[in-house]
């Protein structure tokens, strides 16, 4: 079973770390988690999926959701430390192309 | 699929391919009378059209697939059996619905309900059956008819499977234990089972069954890969869809952000050019806007990842926008208007980002803008089109939307993604057909201008990612609409012949028909063996019958993907319609072309009396001609139906008169 750990850090970022399958049943758990964090009045967003094993389409249309809220209110979503089997399923859709992997969490938003 | 039938029907389409190409060369090397070229022209293009259309038959059966018994399922996956209703009367939405709650394999049932009725979700939850209708996110959005209805489904629910239905479509409880089986394979994406009407009488004047499609066409198109989404009683796998929606998402993001930059900067340049030389100010943020933009652009074109440009970008268009304000706050009121307007970038509601037209953006860049209602303008136009899709409802649409027959243009994405899909030719679900011409019509205009749409919006023949059989398999179908051009000639023909006495063909000679007659009986033996006992002759009538309906489908989808028209797009009802009189006007095309051919008959009768016309001719064009009238003569019978009478459960259904029996679902 999926489990969400949420933070906020220092600097004011909204961190997400699915630990497990991220997959059509844990999206909508996605979604929540970062729609309790932008409802919150954090809205620059960090999806760590360093300890997430496997991910679905499902999962990668709630990024997008989160991605489209985050905007909505001036802020960001960022993903950062997806491993392989995680960045095949990003590429299968080309959404690799338009969301660019972040190498560690604090760093998300420097640039 | 015996190995013996599968060699015959092999044997019978090479020679009928054969035949058919030696006869369609002659005629145009040696056989074209030009001088008349007005009519030989059209009628040689015609018989080309025709034998394209038999080639691509015969490519379709070459492959011929009987998937025979289906694997079993593996227990323990999760299903959502999805029921589209918009209008249908309740009851028959609920016999549905209490059907599919019979089905035996583990799953959740929901009815779909895009008329949002109070009325159906008491009665639905009243038995336990989840009711859905879209959520607040459609308000004021283009809604994409079932495409969008069952989008929005896909939000709600989670199962991995999901079974399509059409409010009548009555599914028997096996359904899924029938269909599941196939998703063993990692790769198989949906599993189309046949549409099957039962209030139809064994002579189906109207032309309802598709016995052929649902069961060798599809079959064929199997054996290829490329078995046909057909909209209801399909088993579909949530992931292929989902990822349909993403790479879709993505695909539509990038067009329309390098679209709303080019805009962007015409709106920019057309306010600087409007500017005096003494505003230095606005001037210096004009052109940093412009900066800004030609770096977007360089940016993407480096490969850098889209929504970090966009970020960026407009970060550094809100900071110049905060420089600028108070220089020119009195223009700005005019223009905030059209901003607001901008969200809805789109007067179509079918029209998706990506497919709005150029000639609204330029509209934008051609008005004259105050400095700062410019650069508004240009962060609207990027808001509008970046991450957020701000005209669309949900930013993922994994059901396409190009088209109102969302399921042909749905299925041929997922097969361009490398998935795989399968034909089971088992009647797993029975529904109910239109039982009045006019209904009847509306439906095959729909169908007919839903591939067309697609055919001019997304091409087969050059989508990536399809196998070139793949490809010929969708133009297939979309090529057999073309008959309603080719019917107008082959009425044509004889009656300019009979009349007038003008050949299209240089000459009726010997070598004429020893090339002609094998051709047309191979053909027509094609037809038999792929059959194998199936009912073929209502769908060749109706193929050229229905020809005024086939060039209306061309000529509206073409208004609506080119011109931007609206395509009269008619929900299909599922009621029958209180026939009050016979509605000969529904034909009238058909029958001021029987008339035609009558009047041919009768004129060439005479000049053949008295000596003006050759025995030969006279009667080759006669029997063509009384051809022609054996086509239309099913419309006679489809005017003269009186819809299905024998099911005395439709007199216990007050004011509806729908024709369903309550108790058909166990059936």
């Amino acid at each position: 079973m999926i489990e969400f750990n949420v933070r906020t850090t220092d600097q004011g970022l909204g961190v997400v770390a699915p630990h497990g399958r991220l997959n059509m049943v844990a999206a909508r758990h996605l979604r929540d988690a970062i729609n309790g964090l932008i409802g919150g009045g954090t809205t620059r967003i960090v999806v760590d999926l360093a300890d997430t094993t496997f991910i679905d389409s499902s999962a990668l249309g709630a990024l997008v959701a989160g991605l489209k809220s985050a905007r909505q209110v001036g802020g960001d979503l960022r993903i950062a430390r997806p491993t392989e089997s995680v960045m095949t399923v990003f590429r299968l859709t080309n959404l690799d192309k338009v969301l660019r992997p972040r190498d560690d969490v604090e760093g998300a938003f420097d640039d | 699929m015996s190995d013996a039938r599968r060699f015959v029907v092999r044997v019978v389409a090479l020679l009928t391919a054969i035949l058919g190409i030696n006869y369609v060369a002659w005629r145009w090397l040696f056989s074209v009378n030009w001088d008349y070229w007005w009519i030989a022209v059209p009628l040689v293009v015609a018989e080309t059209y025709s034998l394209i259309d038999s080639l691509l038959f015969g490519m379709t059966v070459w492959r011929l697939k009987d998937r025979g018994e289906p694997p079993v399922p593996a227990p323990g996956l999760t299903v959502d059996v999805f029921i589209a209703t918009y209008n249908e009367p309740i009851e028959l939405v609920m016999d549905t619905a209490r059907a599919a709650q019979r089905i035996t394999y583990p799953h959740a049932t929901w009815i779909l309900d895009d008329g949002n009725r109070a009325e159906l979700r008491a009665r639905a939850e009243a038995e336990g059956i989840s009711w859905i209708t879209r959520s607040a996110d459609w308000a004021n959005m283009p809604r994409h008819a079932k495409a969008g209805n069952l989008n929005n489904a896909l939000l709600t629910t989670e199962g991995e499977f999901l079974l399509i239905l059409d409010a009548d479509m009555v599914p028997e409880p096996r359904i899924l234990d029938r269909t599941l089986g196939y998703f063993e394979d990692e790769q198989m994406a949906l599993v189309q089972t046949p549409q099957y009407f039962v209030n139809v009488p064994d002579d189906d004047p109207l032309g309802s069954q598709a016995p052929l499609f649902y069961g060798p066409i599809q079959q064929g198109k199997d054996g290829w890969n490329s078995a046909f989404f057909c909209g209801s009683n399909a088993v579909i796998r949530r992931e292929a869809l989902m990822q349909l929606g993403i790479s879709r998402y993505v695909g539509e993001v990038e067009l329309g952000v390098h679209r709303a930059l080019r805009t962007a900067r015409s709106v920019i340049r057309k306010a600087r050019r409007g500017l005096g030389q003494d505003q230095h100010e606005v001037l210096h943020a004009l052109d940093e806007i412009l900066h800004h933009i030609a770096r977007a652009r360089r940016e993407l074109r480096r490969g850098q990842a889209l929504f970090d440009v966009t970020y960026r970008f407009q970060h550094r268009v809100a900071a110049t926008r905060r420089q600028l304000v108070g220089s020119d706050l009195r223009a700005l009121h005019a223009d905030l208007a059209i901003i607001a307007g901008l969200e809805q970038l789109s007067d179509d509601p079918d029209q998706s980002l990506a497919t709005i037209d150029d000639a609204a953006l330029l509209q934008l860049a051609d008005r004259d803008w105050s400095p700062l209602g410019a650069v508004e303008t240009v962060e609207a136009l990027v808001r509008s089109i970046d991450v957020d899709r701000g005209d669309e409802a949900q930013p993922v649409m994994p059901m396409a939307t190009i088209s109102v027959t969302e399921d042909m243009a749905t299925c041929m994405r997922v097969h361009a993604l490398g998935w795989r899909t399968a034909y089971h030719d088992e009647v797993l679900a029975k529904g109910l057909a239109p039982e009045d011409l006019q209904t009847m019509l509306t439906q095959r205009l729909r169908w007919a201008q839903g591939t067309v749409q697609v055919m001019f919006r997304e091409n087969p023949l050059v989508q990536k990612g399809l196998s070139v059989a793949q490809r010929l398999m969708y133009l297939a179908t979309m090529w057999s609409y073309l008959a309603g051009f080719a019917a107008l000639i082959y009425i044509a023909a004889p009656v300019v012949y009979l009349i007038l006495g003008v050949l299209p063909v240089s000459a009726l000679s010997t070598e004429f028909f020893v090339r002609l007659v094998p051709f047309l009986v191979m053909n027509q033996l094609l037809f038999f063996v792929v059959a194998d006992g199936r009912p073929t002759w209502r769908g060749q009538q109706y193929s050229l019958a229905l020809f005024p309906v086939w060039i209306r489908s061309f000529t509206s989808a073409f208004g609506n993907v080119f011109l931007g028209r609206s395509l009269d797009f008619a929900v299909t009802p599922k009621e029958k319609r209180q026939a009050t009189r016979r509605r000969w006007d529904l034909i009238e095309p058909q029958l001021i072309a029987m008339g035609l051919l009558v009047l041919a008959l009768v004129v060439g009768g005479v000049r053949l009396a008295i000596g003006h016309a050759s025995p030969l001719g006279t009667a080759f064009n006669m029997v063509w001609v009384v051809f022609d009238l054996l086509i239309f003569s099913v419309l006679i019978k489809a005017v003269l139906y009186q819809g299905h009478e024998t099911h005395a459960a439709s007199a216990r259904v007050p004011q509806t008169s729908t024709a369903r029996p309550s108790d058909e679902g166990a059936a």
